[in-house]
Parts: structure tokens; C-alpha cells; sequence
């Protein structure tokens, strides 16, 4: 009797070692929706042709060498169309069989194309819009974001300013709808870390070219005045997301005070000069396969592939639920350069990520910031929290 | 007469300077080499180690130091009585951390921006051979045989068991995030590779053809300590097999664990950021560099107990020590 079980048993284990080393290949894509906008104030925010594609290229790579070790490939699509092109783009990488999509839209467009890859049973992996709600209560079961949102990257700032007891605010608000949703997310960093708005101000976006030839000597004369009326502050905040004004406010106020947000110190998931925990390793990687510095988009990309590597790697599937069910358990977990793993909270899908905050060329700091506690993790300190979210998709 | 005069000299010769072991301490961020005396814990030198020096060895017969002058990329010699600079070796592009021989004629070098292995011959000071591997190669281990190489890739997240007969990878382990170190016990039966952000240490047991199997996982808990602190980087195990000690990062502590049952049975309170260790060769003292308290603590292996701390040079990163 055990003789005739044992050949089975052995084929059985045969066949489990050469399932769990099956060659998979890995098709993914990312599509990136590309919006007309003025140019941005600084020449350094001058928008890459391959912004988005250059990071999922590198994550081609690192995953492609960790794949040659196990029989896996990978192979990542990259396409940039206008807005009223976007779903023609969508249909198209659904027709051709992709079902694991890394998205860099704006909020609305981000949330049509993600329902329209869900009919196909698509994953969608967020690596740029911040918009609350997204995370709230317009939150997908089949979108993961890698992107933080607006009110994980106020709460860096504002616990760093807590921390150098900064308390005194000045917030300064753009006038556009982006603007005011940002501006909402420090008032909230506000009152949940104990800060105290002393001023509100809002700077109105009255069009026109964000910087003209030697325009700098208006804005040395304008923004002090601009300034003068607010209350005795330690910091001033700047919510300024469609970027037109935050970059002039450092050295241009009335009182020589530091600027943060979304101008002087800004809160990133990634820069070109980040190098604390092995990042030089990622940036050499990065600028040697496409001769730029790595910027934020890049990063939000490469870390939504990696997840998907990290999937195949330990979990043997390349399969949207598959993907999406390994990313929110608790086996899943992603080295990031960030010193520390980042993981998902899998009642919302954001990954959970330390903030680097940035002053335009090192990392000034990184958040959380040390003794601001939490039950889960200190990296839920940043952002919505589970008790506050109205998401239901992931129950 | 003349008999006892040379006996006398013998004496004074043994109990001189020769007989005081050395430690070497690379300082990544002050460029230099710290040299303690392991007897009196006296800093007796410090010298120019290149730019950035990690990664820090000695020849077997203790008469060169190795140091992975990582933004050098390459590999700076220096003699260990002198601290006078020998010709460099060829290392390849960003050395971090290496292994010798038991013979002292090659190196194996953990290239971390190109995804290789370099295989330098420190006689003739060429390069023998490049051995692809995972994403960020980084930790280096060899078993007590020579046989094997084992790297570990930080983003791969593996470790690969590379043949020193023909440079070829045999056996690929997956592993918790961002491997560090890789150690074999004395004996070569069992292999300990620590994974920094995965907070753990994978426990391999080794066949007699070299062949790893993972039989267990090592994890660290200290009331008071954030989960996320407890980053496992260097590790050294006695050479009776019994103690494994590993070094917890910003956790700013050592763990001392049963190397038989996996149990963890201490930790011992350190500088912070403690980063390698090495044992003095008569493995009575432990050493580890913390790297953002600028000492080294000093470790009673016996009594498993921290008894004194070093001020080194900037930013201490890895320690070699010599008879």
C-alpha cells in the first residue's frame, strides 16, 4: 500500500517544486494622460517626454534580473495620450490582454479609466493623482495607489513643523479647485497635530505666464506687501498645486521666516538627490538607463511595478487578484529606499510610505517624524486613517 | 648566562607590541581608518582610508588590511604595521563588501551598482572573473571549505550560492527584504543571512554537496522599540556554533541568539546605529561599529556583556581585527 502511494507522493512534490518555478510572463503597462498646462515656474519642473515610462524601465530591469533567477519576464507597455485620448488608450491595452495598468492621471479621469478597467477585471496602480477622496470614499477595489495623497504629504510637513515647534501658521492658499483641496488637506494637518492657523490667506491666480524676463524684481517688491497683514507666525505654509506662486514666497516675505509645502521645504515621495538608505544604488540605476535625474512620477511607477515583481517572485502570480490579494496581505512587504518596508493598508489600498521632505536639492528630513505614535504603524500617522475613512470597497 | 639573557629577550620580545592584537575601523563618512589596540582599547592610529571606506578585511597571515574604498571603486591595501599604502586592487565600480579566501590569493567583491560579483587575485592584482547576480549585490559570506560564495542582492532579495570552481550560480534562496550579511557557522553545516527591512535572519542548514535548505526564521522584539528599528545587518557566530550575535541597526542593539534553537536570548545595548561586528581572533571580545555615535562598543563574549565604548573617526562602518 505505501509502496504504491510513495511514487505518487513524489510526483506529487515533483510537480509542486516545478508549479512554484513555472516561467510567467509579466505583461503590464502604464498609461500616462497628458494635460495641457503652463510651463512651471522653475526650468527643473520642465515635464520629461518620458516621465512615468523611464521609472517602469528601470523596474523592467530590476525585476527582469530578480525574474532570470526563476524563470520570469517582464514586459511593460508605455503610453502618453492627450485627455480626450485616454480611453481609446485604455480599451486598447485591455484588448490587447494587459491587465495589470499603472495610471499617472488626474483624479476624474483616473477614476473613468480605472471603472473601465475593472469591467476587463484590470488592476490599476495610482502613481500620481493625490486627491483625497480617492482614498475615501471614491476608492476602488481594483485600485491600488502608489501616489500619497494630499493629506499624507500636509502631515509630513506639519509634524516636522510640530516637531521644530513651529506652531504658528500662515497658510496661503491658491485660488484654483486644486489649490483649495490641498489647502484643506494643511488645514487638517493643522488641527490634527495642534497647529494654529494665526492667518489664512489666499493668493489669487489671476492668469497669465507664471514668470516673465527679470520678473523677479515685481515679486521682490509685491510679496512683502502681500505679506505684511498676517499675524505673527513661525512658518508659513503654502498650498499651491497647480504652481504659480508657492516657489516665490521663500526670502520674500515680510518677516524673514521659512517657507514650506509646496513651496521651500516640500513635502515628495522621491527626488533626484535622495540617498539615504542605498537610494544612490536606485539613482545611478535610474539616470545610467535614461540620462535625467528620477522624479517623484518615476518613483510612484517603479514602486507599483515592483510591487507587481514582488507578486510573481513570492506569490507565482501575475494575475490582477492575485497581485492585488498578495500586495494586501500581510506577507506582502517592499524594500523602498525609504528605510523601512512599506506595505499597504488594506482597507483603503494606499501604500503606506514615508515622506521625504525636500528643499530642492537634499533631503532636509524624512516623516514620521520621531514620537509621533501609532497602533499600527508610525507610517499611519501620514494620511487618512482607517476610523475616519468612508472607503467600503475593501471591506 | 647567555642563555638566560636570550630567554629574557624572548620574554620582553613576546610581551611587546607584537603580542597586542589590532582592530580596524573603516569611517565612511571621515574617510579614514581608526586603529585600536585590543588589548588596552587605546586608539593607536588613525590613517587616510580612501574615499568612503566600507568594506574592511585582512589578509590571513594579518600582514594587509582590504578596505572597499567605495567612491575610489576600488579596493585600497595598506600594510597593518606601517599603515603605509600598497598598490590598490581592481574592484569594479562601487565595492561595498567583500570576502578573502582562506588562502588570501582571491576576493570576491560585491559591486552594488552593477548587479556583479568580482573575483580579483590579490597576488597578481587582476580581475578574474564577473559574476552576474541579482538586483544590488551586497552581502558577502564564504563556507569554511572555500567552496562557495554566497552574495546576497538587496532588491533581488535572494542568496545566491556561487561556486568558487567555476563562478557559476548554483542555488538561488529568496529571502526577507534587502539582505545584508551572510555567515557560516565554523563547521559550514548551517548558513544565517539577515534581511535589514524584513527584520529578520533566514536559517539555511547545508548538505555535504553545499545544497542550502531554509529551516527557520529568526525575529526580534524589544519592548520600548518600534518593529520598524529593528533592522538585523551584521552577524558573527562563534566558532563553536553555539552563539549567533546580530547587529539591530537603529535599534542600537546586538542580539545574542541560541545559534542551535534560534531562540534569541538577549540583546545588548550598543552605540546607535550599529552597523558590523568582528570578534578578536581569540574571539574573546566582540566589537561593533555605530555608525551615528561614532564609537565602537567593546563585547564581553563570555559574559555576553557590553564593557566599554571607543570614540572612533566619522561615521563608523566596518571593523576588522588581527593578532
Amino acid at each position: 500500500m505505501l509502496k504504491g502511494v510513495l511514487p505518487l507522493l513524489s510526483m506529487l512534490i515533483w510537480c509542486l517544486g516545478a508549479g512554484s518555478a513555472a516561467a510567467i510572463d509579466v505583461k503590464a503597462a502604464v498609461l500616462r494622460v497628458d494635460y495641457p498646462t503652463l510651463l512651471p515656474i522653475s526650468r527643473y519642473d520642465l515635464k520629461a517626454d518620458d516621465l512615468g515610462f523611464a521609472g517602469a524601465a528601470l523596474a523592467d530591469e530590476d525585476n527582469g534580473t530578480t525574474g532570470s533567477f526563476l524563470g520570469h519576464t517582464y514586459e511593460t507597455t508605455t503610453v502618453a495620450a492627450a485627455p480626450e485620448d485616454a480611453d481609446a488608450a485604455m480599451d486598447k491595452l485591455l484588448a490587447d490582454g494587459i491587465r495589470l495598468i499603472v495610471v499617472l492621471a488626474a483624479g476624474e479621469d483616473l477614476l473613468r479609466l480605472t471603472d473601465k478597467a475593472a469591467d476587463q477585471g484590470a488592476l490599476v496602480f495610482n502613481a500620481g493623482a493625490a486627491d483625497l477622496p480617492l482614498r475615501d470614499a471614491e476608492c476602488r477595489v481594483n485600485m491600488l495607489h502608489t501616489a500619497p495623497s494630499h493629506a499624507m504629504k500636509a502631515d509630513a510637513v506639519a509634524q516636522f513643523a510640530i516637531w521644530k515647534k513651529w506652531d504658528d501658521w500662515v497658510l496661503i492658499g491658491g485660488s484654483n479647485p486644486a489649490d483649495m483641496a490641498l489647502t484643506e488637506a494643511y488645514r487638517r494637518a493643522a488641527n490634527k497635530f495642534g497647529a494654529t492657523l494665526v492667518s489664512e490667506l489666499t493668493f489669487e491666480d489671476t492668469g497669465g505666464a507664471r514668470r516673465t524676463d527679470s520678473g523677479h524684481v515685481l515679486v521682490q517688491r509685491q510679496l512683502p506687501l502681500f505679506m505684511q497683514e498676517a499675524d505673527d507666525h513661525d512658518v508659513v505654509i503654502a498650498a499651491d498645486e497647480t504652481d504659480y506662486f508657492a516657489r516665490f514666497l521663500p526670502y520674500h516675505l515680510w518677516s524673514p521666516r521659512a517657507v514650506m509645502g509646496s513651496g521651500g521645504l516640500r513635502p515628495v515621495t522621491f527626488h533626484g538627490a535622495h540617498e539615504a538608505w542605498g537610494a544612490t544604488q536606485y539613482q545611478t540605476r535610474f539616470e545610467e538607463l535614461s540620462g535625467r535625474y528620477a522624479k517623484p512620477e518615476d518613483y510612484n511607477v517603479w514602486l507599483a511595478l515592483r510591487v507587481v515583481g514582488e507578486a510573481v517572485t513570492r506569490a507565482n502570480t501575475a494575475e490582477p487578484d492575485g497581485v492585488r490579494d498578495y500586495a494586501l496581505s500581510k506577507a506582502f512587504e517592499l524594500a523602498a529606499f525609504k528605510g523601512q518596508k512599506v506595505t499597504f493598508r488594506d482597507w483603503n489600498g494606499q501604500l503606506r510610505q514615508p515622506i521625504l521632505l525636500y528643499d530642492g536639492s537634499i533631503t532636509v528630513s524624512v516623516s514620521p517624524q520621531e514620537g509621533f505614535l501609532h497602533q499600527t504603524s508610525p507610517l499611519d500617522t501620514l494620511g487618512l486613517d482607517r476610523p475616519e475613512s468612508k472607503c467600503t470597497a475593501f471591506n | 648566562m647567555k642563555s638566560l639573557f636570550f630567554s629574557t629577550f624572548l620574554a620582553v620580545l613576546l610581551a611587546g607590541p607584537g603580542l597586542a592584537g589590532k582592530a580596524f575601523v573603516s569611517n565612511e563618512r571621515g574617510n579614514t581608518i581608526t586603529v585600536l589596540d585590543t588589548e588596552s582599547w587605546e586608539v593607536i592610529a588613525e590613517f587616510p582610508g580612501g574615499n568612503r571606506p566600507r568594506g574592511i578585511t585582512a589578509s590571513p597571515d594579518g600582514t594587509k588590511l582590504y578596505v572597499c574604498a567605495s567612491d575610489d571603486n576600488i579596493v585600497r591595501v595598506f600594510d597593518t604595521e606601517t599603515y603605509e599604502e600598497l598598490p590598490s586592487l581592481p574592484s569594479g565600480p562601487d565595492p561595498e563588501l567583500f570576502i578573502i579566501e582562506p588562502s588570501g590569493k582571491r576576493l570576491y567583491i560585491a559591486n552594488e551598482d552593477d548587479n556583479l560579483v568580482t573575483v580579483t587575485d590579490t597576488e597578481t592584482r587582476t580581475i578574474l572573473a564577473e559574476v552576474p547576480v541579482g538586483v544590488e549585490p551586497e552581502g558577502m559570506g564564504m563556507s569554511p571549505d572555500a567552496k562557495w560564495v554566497v552574495n546576497t542582492s538587496e532588491t533581488t532579495n535572494m542568496a545566491h550560492f556561487i561556486s568558487t570552481e567555476d563562478y557559476k550560480i548554483k542555488h538561488n534562496v529568496l529571502v526577507d527584504q534587502r539582505p545584508r550579511y551572510a555567515q557560516y557557522t565554523a563547521d559550514g553545516s548551517r548558513l544565517f543571512v539577515t534581511s535589514e527591512i524584513g527584520g529578520t535572519v533566514s536559517v539555511m542548514d547545508i548538505a555535504e554537496d553545499g545544497a542550502p535548505t531554509v529551516v527557520g526564521k529568526i525575529s526580534f522584539e524589544v519592548p520600548g522599540v518600534l518593529p520598524e528599528w529593528l533592522q538585523p545587518v551584521g552577524a558573527k557566530v562563534t566558532s563553536d556554533g553555539k552563539r549567533l550575535f546580530v547587529a539591530l541597526g537603529p535599534a542600537n542593539r546586538v542580539a545574542v541568539v541560541d545559534a542551535q534553537s534560534l531562540e534569541v536570548l538577549d540583546y545588548i545595548l550598543v552605540g546607535q546605529r550599529v552597523w558590523q561586528l568582528d570578534f578578536t581572533p581569540d574571539e574573546k571580545y566582540l566589537l561593533t561599529t555605530n555608525g551615528n555615535s561614532n564609537d565602537v562598543t567593546v563585547i564581553d563574549v563570555a559574559s555576553e556583556k557590553a564593557v566599554r565604548s571607543v570614540q572612533v573617526g566619522q561615521q563608523p562602518w566596518g571593523v576588522v581585527t588581527i593578532e
